[in-house]
């Protein structure tokens, strides 16, 4: 098997008596986007300047690409690419200028630069205002140009924090396409922050969930799914009283109930192990407790459900 | 080297080249009045550096380094590109050094130019025939304390730089330094024993400032360089 690209063991840093990261433990493999997953101020962007060797953990230690962070986080940067919470592009300069100097600080040479240049903006098609002041770009043409910005050099792994915050579903799912195809082209490793429950089900082969600096779990987002309990019955109707949710308690199929109004909710059981469920016996139990029924779905939970439940067993 | 040379590429790219050949008013407005104005006005004065020449003179770093070094500095801060240069593999002395070396040849280069200019105009509208030209030592002293000026200026900016959030608010502190540095020196200067002023010579006096801004230049630019460290930038 091999080596985990980062590695991080029992890492945690404290800002005073606030601990921004927890007693962290995780390995992400080569070749896949990873998702870290959380609220805001969960540590997700303290993690990434840990990983980065900008930032030195008060206790623990991680490697990145074999290197140690704490010993040898030049070389760390040296092999990896970088999209922060920012675009970090500058403004007054052309798209092309900015791609330029990162080429120059990673000391790629003048031809392949230009070479480099015209690939990446023409792949996000961009090449044709490659002249202009990025500063009169709109933010997702921006944010774009830092992806390509972030893969410039060809590194191995590039760490992108919250590439879609703040922008409007038709924008971020346009860059989340161009997200996924630089990266399926370029085969390279993805550490990805975000709290786009979306976002991260349609790019991540791995999450991890951290909250207040803890990992609160880490699979792909099936596993995390089938955790939540996978498949549910969604019915709507009237006459959903406190003895049928009882008696669909009682049901060993059943691994939950909620109502919210005239909304009852029905966690199914076995699904995870291939196993479907079959709901006609449970539509029949509620018709004969007196319960009218308008409608019923089979659903499965969602990544954003896993996160939530996951987010409410903390709070618990 | 290299990496010096690349901040130095950016920096003249992205701050004092920003708006093409509409970013030249501001520099030619200096020279324009210190560099033709001010020779024509004094004349033989001008060429012979007399104290009210090279005050003048040193004046121009400190002008054009409050413009820039606050947006070279800060500017990387409150635009939220400094974030992503320390993620990348440029060394810190690199970043620090490419730009105080820009913005240092920047502001001494206003100076040759305006020295240039100077001896021109003042040779083809104010000699009196003959070619003049300055004298040797006062030349070479006024390169060298215009270039020590610069170092000074920029090493100060830089640490105030560091020490604000915003390019506007480096930019108040460092007119209010010079500001007090121009009359605190002025005082210092005015509260030395006239026996102890008059045993020296210009070209000495010159030498003796020239020492005083070495030491400070040594001192400011060290710390800039001790301040200036990813691992604080990150959190400030």
């Amino acid at each position: 098997m091999p080596a985990p690209i980062i590695r991080t063991e029992h890492i945690s840093r404290y800002f005073g008596t606030v601990k921004a990261v927890d007693d962290l433990s995780l390995e992400v493999p080569a070749g896949i986007v990873f998702g870290f997953l959380g609220p805001n101020g969960a540590g997700k962007t303290t993690t990434i300047h840990l990983l980065l060797g900008l930032l030195e953990p008060s206790q623990g230690q991680a490697s990145v690409l074999g290197f140690d962070t704490r010993t040898h986080s030049d070389e760390i940067r040296t092999h990896i690419g970088a999209l922060l919470e920012f675009p970090g592009l500058y403004e007054r300069m052309s798209a092309e200028d900015n791609l330029d100097f990162y080429g120059r600080i990673y000391q790629v040479p003048a031809p392949d630069r230009r070479a480099r240049i015209k690939e990446l903006l023409n792949h996000l098609d961009l090449w044709d205002r490659r002249k202009d002041q990025v500063g009169n770009w709109s933010r997702g043409m921006k944010q774009k140009l830092a992806v390509a910005r972030a893969l410039f050099h060809h590194p191995p792994l590039i760490f992108l924090d919250e590439p879609t915050a703040g922008f409007d579903p038709v924008s971020a799912a346009a860059l989340r396409n161009d997200l996924a195809g630089l990266v399926a082209r370029e085969g390279v490793t993805v550490f990805l922050t975000t709290h786009n429950m979306i976002e991260a089900e349609k790019l991540c082969a791995q999450v991890g969930v951290i909250r207040q600096g803890k990992l609160l779990t880490i699979g792909n987002p099936d596993e995390l799914r089938a955790r939540e309990g996978g498949s549910r019955a969604e019915i709507v109707g009237r006459g959903f009283n406190e003895p049928t949710l009882a008696l669909l308690r009682e049901r060993p199929e059943v691994a939950n109930v909620e109502l919210h109004g005239d909304h009852l909710t029905i966690q199914l059981r076995g699904e995870s192990e291939g196993r479907r469920t079959e709901i006609a016996p449970l539509v029949t139990l509620i018709v004969q407790s007196g319960g009218e029924i308008e409608e019923v779905r089979r659903g499965k939970a969602s990544l954003e459900d896993a996160f939530l439940a996951l987010m409410e067993e903390e709070t618990k | 080297m290299r990496d010096i040379l690349t901040m130095m590429w950016k920096e003249w790219k992205d701050v004092f080249f920003q708006g093409g050949w509409r970013s030249l008013p501001r520099p030619l407005l200096v020279v324009g009045v210190i560099g033709v104005y001010i020779p024509l006005q004094l004349g033989p004065q001008w060429v012979d550096l007399s104290p009210i020449a090279i005050l003048l003179l040193l004046w121009i770093p400190f002008f054009m380094i409050i413009t820039f070094i606050g947006d070279v500095i800060a500017g990387e801060r409150e635009r939220h590109t400094l974030e992503t240069l320390l993620a990348s593999r440029m060394p810190d002395r690199a970043i620090l050094l490419g730009k105080v070396v820009t913005t240092v040849l920047y502001s001494w280069g206003m100076v040759l130019l305006s020295l240039l200019l100077g001896l021109i105009l003042v040779d083809l509208f104010r000699s009196q025939g003959n070619w003049m030209f300055y004298p040797l030592d006062l030349l070479v002293e006024a390169l060298a304390l215009s270039l020590l000026a610069s170092v000074l200026a920029v090493s100060a900016g830089v640490l105030v730089s560091l020490r604000v959030s915003t390019v506007r608010q480096a930019q108040q502190t460092l007119s209010v330094s010079t500001i007090v540095l121009v009359f605190g020196s002025v005082l210092a200067l005015g509260s030395l024993p006239p026996d102890l002023v008059s045993s020296f010579t210009y070209s000495q006096f010159l030498l003796i400032v020239m020492a005083v801004l070495a030491v400070l230049d040594a001192i400011l630019l060290g710390l800039a360089m001790a301040s200036f460290q990813r691992s604080r930038l990150i959190l400030s």
